[in-house]
């Protein structure tokens, strides 16, 4: 029998107080969140309907097969920036006829839908999604262009927003542009570089210049209509493979593209489904308030993957690391979860094995991050914990297999690397608001400052001032506090999200969905192992 | 003894005679048009013979082809129903010249009958009362009735309230029963607007003796066409009925009647009646007679052709039995006729169900769109009433609109219910316009359902981490749009309806309402929604597409087809000033007439279709603009 059993009892003290704190952050969370929804506001909404025009939202909203899952990416985009939580674009994945389709809506009523950095960054980890797992990438454009005040961050990187359309399309991910307003100047290559284009009569304006900028240039006289209009590229220049109505009639056709696509997805197909025998309501009351305090993420496991079935590899050896095999969602995985933080020279080398073993087997990996790193100290220098840790992060690195990250709690030091953080390319990166994330804990980090200083006084032969070493830990820890935080973290797109962990089972059955979309093969080669 | 029986009809009858030759032993052999080749009376009987072509007179008005196939299946006799040739006294003279048996009165009897105007002539040398005659081309007494002689079934028949209208609508009624019966003659009558439809049934043997098997009561109508009725009439006296009966029984043997037939009286509450017609051949609604006096009609009709003798007296009447016919036709729309695929049939409740329909079946243009009679018994008439009720209320009609509710609105009427009955029923209560129900509840249901069937693995369904929006769906209630919202979270289906979801599934969904559960059956077939029977009615819904195809916008003024039909003649030609209601063409369509009328006052820009032209549900017929239309700009971007 391999379902795992629960010891989580709901009755106890901690499981309420872990409960409500777990509450309480996601309320945070959906403060930030309504922030990204409300757009531009109130009254460039009500502008933006009188003009009788859809939201980026509602126009996703009516993109997607009815009563589908959208998984939203990247929604705290620009959190703690000069710039809207948000970013001005919404992106994600949703079912179109049946396709799992990476979409990008410029959002009109942020500044005109113009892109700043933030803008850019959330629009090249969707296109990077795209690619990745092969999903074919809608545009719902409608964009003022640059940001123009942020220009020198945005000019030179913002080419790659062409170069991704035309390399998606080489690799044979279809993208699709539908243009409900401006694509002009350097926008307008996001029509011409798709395979296939949209456009709306009397809405849509493509062109590489205006009417003013035209009459500056050659001292033609000019307008929208005939330098950009639906009709004209419809008709005359041939951009416009197809001219909607309407808004409601170019989603009609852009849906109409996509059932033409003849979508074959590559990847596995799911096995038969079975819900988790525990309750993932669970989930809250199960992850202790303080990151110091470990919990056994196998009570995580039992309420994500199918049935609760874990068959756990190397159970008695490197107890610190769980990990195994189960299916979630009918697709199968591996489940590397830390257990207790800490990760020794065993862990790391049941590690490597384990994901030499997923990629052998062509099965995706699963991280549940909850790690302060690899263990430091005289016995585990000696032992070799740099070569075992780089083991694993050579095997993580060189894996084929797609990955997942959830950070359920602590990703701390080379943890964050090892268990397969950002830089290592997840196809996806979730967070659980509780989670925190930074070189150390923020108490280490002032801790390390302030023994660094004293020793250096010491050196000089100075006088500590202790009242100034307090204040600068207080400083030092706030500060890293608040950069550690989800919101901060997502804001930067150092994860795809911020999810309630209750819906770690639905987020992650998508992403395997959509990665499955592409194939799924494990690596054949990794580096050399230092043994 | 007859061994192999012709039945020279189609649907609900044919099956009914096939039921008694099942009981008595006799082999039954169908005729079948090409329409109904697959229909279950064809199935049901032990051979059938084609009838080639769909319309009635190329099928089953060729007497000719219909004997033929009784010679060549090898049947005895011929028992023609009701309708198409079961009055045309030609045809029973062809039957008997063949040697076949005839199941019906004398090809003579026949004939005398079949003349309205000759009939009353003869009834009324008799002794029966009769209504005096009115000229069509003179009257001078309005209201009147335009009849057709040779009619039935309310076809060709006419109500005509000014000397104005009493030309045109002569006009039609002749071009109707030519249409229908392949004879033109009409008369007029005055129109009795308050009376009772009282008809008694006769059963004769060949050697005199006469049964009146009580009276049916057939009030409720709509275009003088029965659509409720029951027996005893609740209007007549025990002293009324003697009368009738006598009247009854003095008609059939002042012309020699045999077999069973149905002496037609206009009956008025003080008592009085006035002959109106015989029918030579079994009613449609002679199952509640059947039902009271526990006999098989159609068996004593065989037995009646096979020489037997009718006891001299008849059984005793028991009960009471109320029939309701169930017909494919929209009352709301002027009693549109509904033709498509009946997905779903079936009435529950302990009654009689007399279909020629089953699940599945089409229902076409060609023929009668009556899909079923329901009839209930009980000892008392407010229980049958209540049953029959019932039993409407639940019954499964899926795919077309049907006359259903307004048969149940008539059935719970408190006047019905105290017997307050007459022909102009439907019109004085307003019972053919819905009652007002919100229809929100039964929509949201529906939506839940859809949203059920489209579930993909487990993942959660409308799945948002952020949510901005609820689902909407939108459905075509009759000529209204309902829409409604839904959103599924973590802790159940939100929605802003003021209801709880309790639970859902593909085919039924549970909603709470003030503290009261309601499951709501779904049925889903293609964009059609029929969700009930629930206990208070069934709700018949149609998706509405999320995207709308740009080309199927009507140009404003355009007239389109109500239902598939031949345009009889087109009253306009562009260019042409005509007021908002004013007649377009004429369509016709199940052997009705119906007027296209203008929608909105202007000039006729176009007229599309032409005399004869068969036309489509949703074809434009016709373009009235309010001004000169310029020229086409041209189609929409993107050719």
């Amino acid at each position: 029998m391999t379902a795992l059993r629960t010891a989580v009892d709901r009755r106890s003290a901690g499981y309420a107080e872990n409960r409500e704190a777990l509450l309480a952050r996601l309320a945070e969370l959906e403060v930030e969140q309504a922030k990204a929804l409300a757009g531009g506001g109130p009254k460039y909404t009500e502008r933006h309907h009188k003009r009788g025009k859809l939201l980026a939202r509602e126009r996703i909203e009516l993109l997607v097969d009815r009563d589908s899952p959208f998984l939203e990416l990247s929604p705290l985009a620009a959190w703690g920036t000069d710039y809207p939580v948000g970013a001005s674009v919404v992106t994600g994945i949703g079912v179109v006829e049946g396709v799992e389709c990476v979409i990008v809506a410029n959002d009109p009523t942020v500044r005109g839908g113009a892109s700043n950095p933030w803008t850019l960054r959330k629009t090249f980890r969707a296109n990077d999604i795209a690619a990745q797992n092969r999903l074919p990438l809608i545009g719902l454009v409608e964009s003022g262009g640059a940001d123009l005040p942020s220009q020198s961050e945005i000019f030179i990187p913002g080419g790659r927003a062409f170069r991704d359309l035309t390399r998606l399309s080489a690799a044979g991910v279809p993208t699709i542009s539908t243009v409900f307003g401006n694509a002009t100047a350097g926008g307008a290559y996001v029509p011409g570089m798709s395979d296939h284009v949209v456009m709306i009569k009397e809405r849509s304006k493509v062109f590489l210049g205006g009417p003013p900028l035209v009459k500056m240039a050659t001292g033609e006289e000019s307008d929208d209509e005939s330098l950009g209009g639906a009709r004209m590229h419809g008709t005359t220049s041939g951009l416009a493979d197809f001219v909607a109505e309407d808004e409601v009639d170019a989603l009609r056709l852009t849906r109409r593209v996509v059932a033409r696509l003849n979508w074959r997805k590559l990847g596995p197909a799911p096995r038969a489904v079975e819900p988790p025998l525990h309750d993932e309501e669970d989930l809250l009351g199960l992850v202790p308030t303080d990151l110091r305090v470990p919990f056994d993420p196998r009570e995580v496991i039992a309420r994500i993957v199918d049935g609760s079935r874990f068959d756990e590899f190397k159970p008695d050896y490197g107890g610190s690391l769980v990990t195994g095999w189960a299916d979630l969602h009918g697709y199968p995985i591996g489940v590397l979860a830390n257990a207790r933080g800490v990760l020794f020279s065993e862990e790391a080398q049941k590690a490597t094995q384990f994901i030499q073993l997923a990629n052998a087997s062509d099965t995706p990996l699963l991280f549940l991050q909850n790690t302060t790193g690899y263990m430091v100290g005289a016995q585990y220098e000696q032992g070799g914990i740099i070569k075992h840790g780089a083991m694993m992060i050579n095997a993580v690195s060189n894996s084929r297999v797609p990955h997942l990250t959830v950070v359920m709690g602590a990703s701390y030091g080379a943890g964050n690397y090892g268990m397969c953080g950002r830089a290592y390319d997840p196809r996806f990166l979730f967070t659980w608001p509780n989670a925190k994330s930074a070189v150390m804990g923020p108490k280490q980090l002032a801790g390390v400052l302030s023994i660094v200083a004293r020793q250096a006084a010491a050196a000089k032969g100075q006088d500590y001032d202790e009242e100034h070493d307090a204040a600068m830990r207080r400083m030092v820890e706030g500060q890293i506090e608040q950069q550690s935080v989800a919101a901060f973290l997502s804001g930067r797109l150092y994860d795809d999200g911020v999810i309630d962990p209750r819906d770690t089972r639905t987020v992650l059955g998508l992403c395997l969905s959509a990665i499955h979309s592409g194939p799924v093969k494990g690596a054949d080669r990794y580096g050399v192992f230092r043994m | 003894m007859i061994r192999k029986l012709l039945i020279a009809n189609r649907g609900e009858i044919a099956r009914r005679v096939i039921r008694t030759c099942r009981d008595v032993g006799v082999s039954p052999v169908a005729v079948f048009s090409d329409p109904d080749a697959g229909s279950p009376h064809v199935r049901e009987a032990d051979a059938a013979v084609r009838l080639p072509g769909a319309s009635p007179a190329d099928t089953y008005l060729r007497g000719d082809l219909v004997v033929a196939a009784a010679l060549a299946a090898g049947a005895d006799a011929v028992h023609p129903g009701y309708g198409f040739l079961s009055e045309n006294a030609s045809f029973a003279r062809a039957v008997l010249a063949a040697g076949l048996t005839w199941v019906g009165p004398d090809p003579d009897v026949i004939d005398a009958m079949g003349s309205k105007v000759a009939a009353k002539k003869r009834l009324a040398a008799a002794g029966v009362p009769v209504l005096p005659e009115l000229d069509p081309e003179s009257a001078g007494e309005f209201p009147l009735l335009v009849k057709a002689s040779a009619g039935g079934g309310g076809r060709g028949m006419r109500v005509v309230r000014s000397a104005a209208e009493l030309a045109g609508q002569v006009a039609a009624a002749r071009r109707e029963a030519e249409s229908a019966f392949g004879d033109g003659t009409v008369f007029c009558e005055p129109l009795l607007e308050h009376a009772r439809h009282v008809e008694v049934q006769v059963l004769a043997d060949a050697h005199g003796t006469v049964w009146a098997l009580g009276e049916r009561e057939c009030s409720i109508q709509r275009r003088h066409q029965k659509i409720i009725e029951e027996t005893p009439s609740p209007a007549v006296t025990p002293e009324a009925r003697e009368r009738l009966f006598e009247a009854a029984t003095k008609a059939a043997e002042a012309i020699g009647y045999v077999g069973a037939g149905t002496v037609e009286f206009l009956f008025t509450d003080d008592g009085s009646f006035h002959f109106l017609e015989v029918n030579t051949r079994l009613q449609v609604e002679h199952p509640v007679t059947e039902e009271v006096f526990g006999l098989d009609l159609v068996a004593w009709q065989l037995a009646i052709a096979e020489g037997a003798r009718l006891p001299a007296e008849p059984p005793a009447p028991n009960g009471h039995a109320v029939e309701a016919r169930v017909y494919a036709e929209d009352p709301a729309h002027d009693w549109r006729p509904a033709s498509g695929t009946l997905h779903r049939f079936a009435v529950p409740g302990g009654v009689r169900v007399d279909s020629g329909v089953e699940d599945g079946s089409e229902v076409g243009v060609h023929y009668d769109p009556m899909l079923a009679k329901v009839i209930a018994w009980a000892p008392t008439r407010p229980a049958a009433i209540r049953k029959l009720a019932a039993a409407l209320d639940r019954a499964e009609l899926h795919g077309l609109v049907t006359n259903r509710d307004l048969l149940v609105r008539t059935l719970r009427h408190p006047a019905f219910g105290a017997g307050d009955t007459h022909t102009g029923f439907l019109g004085q209560h307003g019972l053919t316009t819905p009652e007002p129900v919100d229809v929100r509840p039964a929509a949201l249901a529906a939506a839940l359902a859809l949203a059920e069937r489209r579930r993909t693995g487990a993942l959660p369904l409308g799945w948002r981490n952020l949510a901005s929006q609820p689902q909407r769906a939108v459905f075509e209630h009759g000529d209204e749009a309902v829409e409604v919202d839904y959103r599924h979270t973590r802790a159940g289906v939100e929605t802003s309806l003021d209801l709880t979801v309790v639970a859902a599934a593909p085919d039924a969904v549970t909603l709470e309402l003030d503290g009261v559960r309601t499951t709501y059956p779904v049925a889903v077939y293609g964009d059609r929604v029929e969700v009930g029977p629930t206990g208070s009615g069934a709700v018949s819904l149609r998706l509405r597409p999320r995207f709308p195809e740009p080309r199927a916008t009507l140009a404003e003024g355009a007239t389109v087809a109500p239902m598939p039909g031949t345009v009889v003649r087109v009253a306009v030609e562009p260019g042409q000033r005509v007021e908002a209601g004013a007649e377009l063409l004429v369509l016709e369509a199940m052997k009705m007439e119906h007027r296209v009328l203008a929608t909105t006052g202007g000039a006729v820009a176009e007229v599309l279709v032409r005399a004869g032209q068969q036309v489509d549900a949703g074809d434009v017929l016709a373009v009235v603009a309010d001004e000169p239309r310029p020229e086409s700009t041209g189609g929409t971007g993107g050719a």
